[in-house]
């Protein structure tokens, strides 16, 4: 393969520069109508910069009706759709309750403020040595004591009730995800038809932002915990499904006619061939599913999750910088234990273990023995010393009146430089480029789009891009869709700009490397809540804000495509550079950049789409975008304002990321990488 | 001991890929030609194979990448459909027997090699062993005791409770041998099991093959791309392009009158003496001069030869009973071995 490389990338390079020289004719003549026909056309043809009204489709209405149809009187028979919804909620609230009872609240007796506790919760001292019991059983001493660390981290720092609530709603959706998602997978994997039903709705799902699930979800199920699990679910099954797809496919061929010659029925070979085969794939699904679990959790707190995330949307609202940096850090906390355990649970679950045998019952379970011992002790103790049942008051920690002073002190002494940033910034750049998008016909965008799908990936991909643009436009979306791609635009551009230098950098230097691999993979773990409070801070509310925590959240895929892009080349070709007499320069710009360029153009597709994700959430600082949208048709439960502007919001993802792949794949031919 | 009873039987066999390739095979009297077979749009992964596979011997099945050899022992155990044909196992249409039978089939007179080890990750040694019993159903004591036999047979005594991973590949490939003759299978089918092997292991895993050959004579059907190691293990081969066996026969007559052209150029470097058994050049005697060694009728002549070195001018050839059938002249093994 690396002999190969280097001659056919010499030779196509040779045959294409006809082609090169044809190519950007076509752009050219594209662009120069495009831009004919934006400056000239409107006296002419109105209709094509702004959709008329008339010809709107009222699909938010029609989703609206058909969910009040849903709810009101759509009947399997025997039960009506409403008690379908009821009874899921009812059987989720059990292991919520269970859960929440078990960490925070106690078991109650009664209801409401007349409740009395019959059981304790579980002493924080119990919950915290449970968490490096169980460090301690995945990867030794080390984990035990930055689990414990993190959990003892929010204990000291007031954040113990608000982190339990969403830890029990993790601990009840996250393994429910991995196992629907499992069993989607599987059923994918036994029948072709599930399965092409299912691809696309997966594709579809990744791309609709995660405020969208919320508007359906608080629609039939209401407002409360049990629905911030049922849309956590929603949420993190689809990637577990992907996973265990691809687990199950990437099992080798010898094994599943293993499975037959040794006369599996067919559920022998689902669960003692297959999906041990595939576990070593399917755990760090599992890992995948609680980090996407505990975003959306806090993301739900919008439709009654409580717990963390609800002391940072609360904090966002009273403006309380002190209070939501805490929470945020409680977060960061959580985030990092609930990580590093997971992981280590996926090395330590896919790597066999011996089976000690014939021996008793404390040496077979250290572990259960230890811990049971420790809540019972703990729980009696409790009783008796109130210090050890829950953390002592006076030992806690707030920092949030330091922060907010710090916010403060900021304030007084930085407060024009900032300001000159955000201003320098909003008048140069951001609202011109904003002016210049609201200004383009639709009608000429939708062509231009189409031409630009047809270059890249042929016909059927220029009519999707066209399709969906129009989509966009029918729909009534347009201009919020402008604003969208403008915030998501420059803000993916800055990301860039300040990714690939540090990809660049970081990927010839191993050490540096380790360092920032830790930093993105850690930035990554962080739900995007955590985000938008440090913009906040220093820049209050609107676009300029919302850019930096969009930048801040998106800067991760961009170094860290760049940065394995380069580190993937051939190092034989280096070599081979280096026998040329390249210098460095040349080196890098010639042939490191250049066969990295599809990788790299993958990462900047990532940031794109990390960026629309957090530009989303962003609504909550005031953007007038599709986010915006999806955020006001929450707060009012209106079902089918919410799904259309998340479509629109997905189809602008869809529409970037099948252009860029497609970009990615012509890079590749010509690079001779393919 | 050896009966020449067939007890698996290839009639007419098709694999086409491609949609329809059932109903194109009646259409064409389920013989349709290469050029009607392109112009339709499928891909002929097998091609009209007859064989018949007899009791107690090995029969190998030798082709390049691609000639079709790996589907077709697949289409022997239905692992994939046959397009059209017949298999019979013992007499009974393995195309019509229903799934809960083919089951039962795999379950207990089946067992399969494969060129990858297939072994499961998750499981021990011990485990992997004891796997197609536990799909059955046996007791864990009944299971294990049976996979420790197993393992103690092919010399993995003592690594009962390592994992796949921890062993080399010529360890993994024994517990895949000990693991698909657990059940104690009436067929045995080796798809390349050696082939993913270094040449020196894999010399000593062919010995180790011929060795647990002598004492359990099973009927095994063997797929390699290796000519050197088909001559080296067969008592039948058939080599095997674009999906249709070219030729048939003992190695001695594919060595000495290959088919083809494309037959022949497997053959044409392979010494004689080593494909050619002290049976076809001897001369039928029943008692043999005093004190001359005797060899058995299944020994190749570059194996027997070495005897000659003593001065011995005879040798004499017994058969399985050890009974003397022939003697082999020292004139003639010289005159056979010059020839190259």
């Amino acid at each position: 393969m690396a002999m190969q490389g280097a001659p056919m990338a010499a030779t196509d390079a040779a045959q294409a520069s006809p082609q090169q020289i044809r190519l950007p004719i076509a752009w050219i003549i594209a662009l120069a109508a495009f831009v004919a026909f934006w400056l000239f056309a409107k006296p002419l043809l109105p209709a094509a910069f702004e959709f008329p009204k008339a010809w709107y489709v009222p699909l938010a209405k029609w989703i609206s009706t058909a969910m009040k149809w849903l709810i009101d009187e759509a009947s399997f028979g025997l039960f009506s759709f409403t008690d379908l919804t009821r009874f899921v909620s009812a059987v989720l609230d059990v292991p919520y309750t269970l859960a929440s009872s078990l960490l925070s609240t106690g078991f109650l007796e009664g209801s409401g403020s007349s409740a009395i506790q019959i059981v304790p919760p579980l002493p924080w001292i119990a919950v915290i040595g449970l968490v490096m019991l169980l460090g301690h059983w995945l990867g030794g001493t080390r984990l035990a004591l930055l689990a414990g660390g993190c959990f003892l981290f929010l204990a000291v720092f007031g954040q113990w009730t608000s982190a339990m609530i969403t830890l029990a709603s993790i601990l009840v959706a996250a393994p429910l995800g991995v196992l629907l998602g499992l069993l989607f997978g599987i059923a994918a994997w036994r029948w072709r038809w599930i399965e092409r039903l299912v691809t696309p709705l997966l594709d579809l799902m990744q791309t609709i932002p995660v405020f969208a699930y919320l508007v359906p979800v608080l629609f039939l199920f209401g407002f409360g915990p049990t629905a911030a699990v049922i849309a956590t679910l929603i949420f993190a099954t689809p990637p577990m499904t992907r996973i265990a797809i691809l687990a199950l496919r990437a099992v080798p061929g010898e094994i599943i006619d293993l499975g037959h010659m040794v006369g599996c029925t067919e559920r022998q070979m689902t669960w003692r061939v297959m999906v041990p085969a595939a576990r070593e794939s399917l755990m760090v699904g599992m890992n995948q599913v609680i980090m996407l679990s505990l975003n959306m959790v806090i993301i739900a707190s919008m439709i009654g999750a409580g717990g963390l995330g609800f002391d940072v949307l609360a904090a966002l609202r009273r403006l309380d910088f002190g209070a939501g940096l805490e929470a945020g850090f409680a977060i960061v906390a959580l985030a990092i234990a609930m990580d590093r355990l997971s992981q280590a649970a996926a090395e330590k679950l896919s790597a066999p273990s011996p089976e000690v045998r014939n021996s008793g019952l404390v040496a077979r379970h250290p572990y259960i023995v230890a811990a049971l011992i420790l809540v019972l002790v703990t729980t009696v103790l409790g009783y008796v010393v109130p210090g050890i049942h829950t953390y002592p008051q006076t030992l806690q920690l707030s920092t949030g009146t330091f922060w907010s002073e710090v916010v403060a002190w900021i304030n007084i002494n930085f407060f024009d430089t900032l300001e000159a940033i955000k201003n320098a910034m909003l008048l140069n750049v951001l609202i011109p480029f904003k002016r210049f998008l609201g200004d383009l016909p639709w009608l000429g965008v939708t062509a231009l789009l189409a031409f630009a799908g047809y270059r890249l990936g042929g016909w059927r991909l220029g009519l999707l891009t066209a399709g969906l643009a129009l989509f966009i436009a029918a729909t009534g979306q347009w201009e919020k869709a402008m604003i969208t791609v403008y915030l998501c635009g420059i803000s993916a551009v800055l990301a860039a700009l300040i990714g690939l230098p540090i990809g660049i950098f970081a990927a010839t230097r191993d050490r540096v490397w380790s360092w920032v691999q830790v930093a993105i993979d850690t930035l990554q773990t962080l739900p995007s809540f955590v985000y938008l409070m440090p913009a906040v801070m220093l820049f209050r509310v609107g676009d300029f804000t919302a850019m930096i925590a969009v930048v801040a959240f998106a800067i991760a895929p961009a170094i860290r495509y760049t940065a394995l892009g380069i580190r993937k080349v051939d190092p034989k070709l280096i070599e081979a550079g280096r026998a040329m007499g390249c210098t460095e320069w040349q080196i890098l710009t010639r042939i490191r950049l250049k066969l990295a360029l599809p990788e790299i153009l993958l990462g900047l597709n990532q940031t794109i789409m990390f960026a629309l994700s957090m530009l989303v959430i962003t609504a909550l600082v005031g953007t007038r975008d599709l986010g915006q949208e999806v955020y006001i048709a929450l707060t009012k439960a209106d079902t089918g304002r919410g799904l259309v502007a998340g479509l629109s919001i997905a189809a602008i993802a869809i529409i970037a990321d099948r252009l860029i792949s497609a970009g990615a794949i012509h890079a590749r031919r010509r690079l001779g990488l393919e | 001991m050896t009966s020449p009873e067939a007890k698996l039987v290839c009639r007419n066999v098709w694999k086409l890929f491609g949609p329809g390739a059932a109903g194109f095979l009646a259409q064409h009297n389920g013989r349709p030609d290469a050029a009607a077979i392109s112009e339709a749009g499928f891909v002929g992964a097998v091609r009209q194979v007859d064989l018949d596979v007899r009791e107690g011997e090995i029969f190998v099945i030798m082709g390049l990448s691609g000639s079709g050899k790996s589907t077709l022992v697949r289409l022997m155990s239905r692992l994939i459909e046959p397009s059209g044909g017949d298999v019979l196992f013992k007499g009974e249409n393995l195309l019509q027997a229903s799934q809960a039978r083919m089951i039962e089939i795999r379950r207990h007179q089946m067992g399969m090699v494969f060129q990858h080890f297939a072994l499961l990750p998750h499981l021990t040694v011990l485990d992997n062993v004891a796997f197609p019993l536990d799909i059955q159903g046996m007791s864990r004591a009944k299971r294990e005791a049976r996979a420790r036999e197993m393992i103690e047979l092919v010399g993995l005594a003592g690594r009962e409770n390592a994992f796949p991973r921890q062993l080399s590949g010529g360890q993994q490939q024994r517990v895949g041998i000990a693991r698909s003759l657990a059940v104690e299978p009436e067929i045995w089918f080796l798809d390349e099991p050696f082939s993913a092997l270094d040449p020196l292991i894999r010399r000593e895993m062919q010995d180790e093959f011929m060795r647990l050959q002598t004492v359990l004579h099973k009927t095994i059907v063997f797929i390699t791309h290796d000519f050197d190691e088909a001559i080296r293990l067969a008592d039948r081969i058939a080599i095997m392009k674009d999906g249709e066996i070219v030729q048939a026969g003992t190695p001695e007559e594919i060595v000495l009158t290959p088919a083809t052209s494309y037959v022949a150029e497997f053959t044409k470097n392979v010494a004689r003496a080593k494909v050619i058994r002290t049976q076809s050049l001897m001369v039928a005697a029943d008692v043999t001069e005093q004190g001359a060694p005797t060899v058995s009728a299944r020994t190749n002549i570059a194996e027997a030869a070495p005897l000659f070195l003593d001065g011995v001018t005879q040798i004499g050839v017994a058969d399985e009973a050890g009974q003397i059938i022939g003697r082999l002249d020292r004139d003639a093994v010289v005159k056979l071995m010059l020839q190259g």
